[in-house]
């Protein structure tokens, strides 16, 4: 097969996409027809969780493409340059999952169904004195004003980074001086990046999203344990991507040695996320104050209890056992189905986190949700194939080629 | 002791390195070595080398530490000296998670310093012996054993086409090689 610079769908790539968001959309209508359309507002709830389990993970998952991006970008990395291209292309489909799932959220939030943010019923919190002292941090105004400001920031500093990438694929930079511009110029953006990234995802953003589901208990690892699950999510897709475009021939420079450092990412990150999951837990099993184990309650030990320990085995068991050696992150084979494998893990992560405080009494049918899930891939993957087909696949005349190309590890 | 005749050559520049390594190799020369002031990556492949089997021993040690913990803590804490913290059962793993964890690493990280010690035959007080100090310096330094088919001369000129500079000869004594052959007075001696 001749190797290509600039990518074209295969055949069948938009055909698959495109049947996947349809599972989404009919998993949708089914979800509507079962649970969304009843009069039970936890029936409602169960259909509305769903929605913002799967949009605000992937969401989240191809926003760690972006920050992939432009955490290397500040540390001067070079190694990521030879399939940098790629990671660029899975951000771009952070606008259309943002507004998908800040509607999602803003229709709950908006919506007259108090099950899933019981802090956003006014009566309720005038009598409940906790979500009372919460008031400042958990209200409607605060909610809207953060997830639009988030969404779209991330949308645009995104944008300024593709197009500083792109900017000069026609242009060679003739001189040093022009290259160290380059370079700083690069390097400001992303530090902005970096910088709302921190104030979001990485502090404030999961308590806001997902955390004030529960809205009695709080946890200040909760962020970080986020981050940890869509950082190594996000890995794991840049590492399908690569894998996927390699096998089609494109990617040229882009070897063993590359590989072998995302599934180094995946194996720390998953070790990571596990240290920050078992920190979390580890303290509340310690102090054991009744306000702080009911989150771990329906979970650990409730009818949660089997997808809880599942997720565990394959987010940290399965990924430290088999990517700990070096001929595992360099076999093509073992990375896609690692990926795979802790891509699902971390949705079922999510999924956890969602559902024991919508529907404490009965795990809902999975499938529905797994069907979702797919619509998302679909859309990730239509959107990720047209951004790819945009650009040529290598940068370069970025200055830092070179040591991608002669990248050892 | 038995006595080995190695052919020396100095590089300053990985970029002549690095085809150097790949001639000698395929000339048929046994590359006895190369001596790096600093890891150079891909030139252990370039040179052939297998794995280092050092993170299989890193892992048996991990094990150990592991099962050592969990086993000392358990027999600890549920049959010898049973004590009840705060209600929680004898056997509560998630307090010992911190500990194993810690055990882990220390077996991991000092079994695989000593055994990368071993490896190297690096000890206290043993000398070794260095083809040309410089190698710890700034340069590259290339050894070539010489055996039973190698022809010395042509081996010289090989090198020295090969773009190493001050070419030598050398007589080393084989052995705890490492250790022993690192005697100055010695080597004086035989050249």
């Amino acid at each position: 097969m001749s190797i290509r610079s600039t990518f074209t769908a295969p055949k069948n790539y938009n055909t698959v996409a495109l049947s996947l968001i349809a599972i989404g959309v009919l998993s949708i209508i089914g979800l509507w027809v079962t649970s969304g359309s009843s009069t039970d507002p936890h029936e409602q709830a169960r259909f509305w969780a769903s929605l913002l389990q799967n949009s605000v993970f992937f969401l989240l998952v191809v926003n760690a493409s972006m920050f992939f991006v432009c955490i290397t970008t500040l540390a001067w990395g070079g190694w990521q340059m030879s399939f940098r291209r790629v990671p660029e292309a899975i951000s771009a489909v952070i606008p259309v999952v943002g507004v998908i799932c800040a509607a999602i959220l803003l229709a709950i939030v908006f919506g007259d169904n108090h099950t899933i943010y019981h802090w956003t019923d006014a009566e309720h919190v005038k009598h409940d004195e906790i979500l009372n002292y919460k008031k400042g941090f958990l209200n409607k105004t605060f909610f809207t004003v953060v997830t639009i400001l988030t969404v779209l920031l991330w949308s645009v500093l995104g944008w300024k980074m593709r197009q500083l990438s792109r900017s000069i694929d026609d242009e060679p930079l003739a001189t040093m001086d022009e290259r160290k511009k380059y370079i700083f110029k690069n390097t400001v953006w992303a530090a902005l990046y970096i910088v709302v990234f921190s104030l979001t995802v990485m502090s404030s953003l999961p308590w806001l999203w997902l955390m004030s589901i529960d809205a009695h208990w709080y946890s200040t690892m909760y962020s970080w344990y986020t981050f940890a699950s869509t950082f190594v999510s996000g890995v794991a897709l840049i590492a399908l991507f690569v894998v996927f475009l390699k096998n089609n021939g494109y990617l040229e420079y882009t070897n063993d040695e590359h590989l072998h450092d995302l599934g180094k990412f995946m194996f720390a990150f998953s070790v990571f996320w596990t240290y920050l999951w078992f920190s979390q837990f580890m303290l509340i099993w310690y102090a054991n104050i009744p306000e702080e184990t009911i989150y771990f309650q329906p979970r650990a030990h409730g009818i949660y209890k089997g997808i809880f320990w599942m997720m565990f085995i394959i987010n940290f068991i399965a990924p430290l056992l088999i990517l700990m050696r070096r001929s595992a992150k360099r076999n093509y084979g073992t990375i896609t189905f690692m990926a795979l494998v802790i891509i699902f893990g971390h949705w079922l992560d999510f999924y956890q986190m969602v559902f024991p405080a919508v529907s404490p009494d009965k795990v809902p049918n999975i499938i529905y949700d797994l069907g979702v899930a797919l619509g998302f891939v679909g859309l990730i993957m239509y959107f990720t194939g047209r951004a790819l087909a945009k650009a040529p696949l290598l940068a370069r005349n970025h200055p830092f080629v070179k040591e991608s190309l002669i990248h050892h590890t | 002791m038995a006595k080995k005749k190695f052919i020396v050559g100095n590089f300053t520049d990985e970029a002549v390195l690095f085809p150097a390594v790949k001639k000698v190799r395929r000339a048929g020369y046994k590359l006895h070595d190369v001596f790096t002031p600093f890891p150079i990556h891909g030139l252990d492949k370039e040179m052939g080398l297998r794995d280092t089997s050092l993170h299989t021993a890193g892992f048996i040690y991990g094990i150990t530490g592991t099962s050592t913990a969990v086993g000392f803590i358990t027999w600890a804490l549920t049959i010898d000296w049973a004590i009840n913290f705060g209600g929680k059962p004898y056997f509560s793993l998630p307090a010992w998670i911190p500990v194993t964890f810690e055990l882990t690493v220390l077996f991991a990280a000092v079994g695989m310093v000593l055994t990368f010690c071993w490896l190297c035959q690096l000890a206290p007080f043993v000398k070794k012996d260095h083809f040309n100090p410089r190698s710890t310096d700034d340069t590259f330094v290339m050894a070539i054993e010489c055996t039973s088919t190698t022809n010395e001369e042509e081996a010289v000129k090989f090198l020295q086409a090969a773009g190493a500079t001050d070419v030598k000869v050398e007589t080393k004594k084989t052995g705890w090689w490492l250790g022993n052959y690192a005697n100055e007075k010695m080597r004086f001696e035989q050249q």
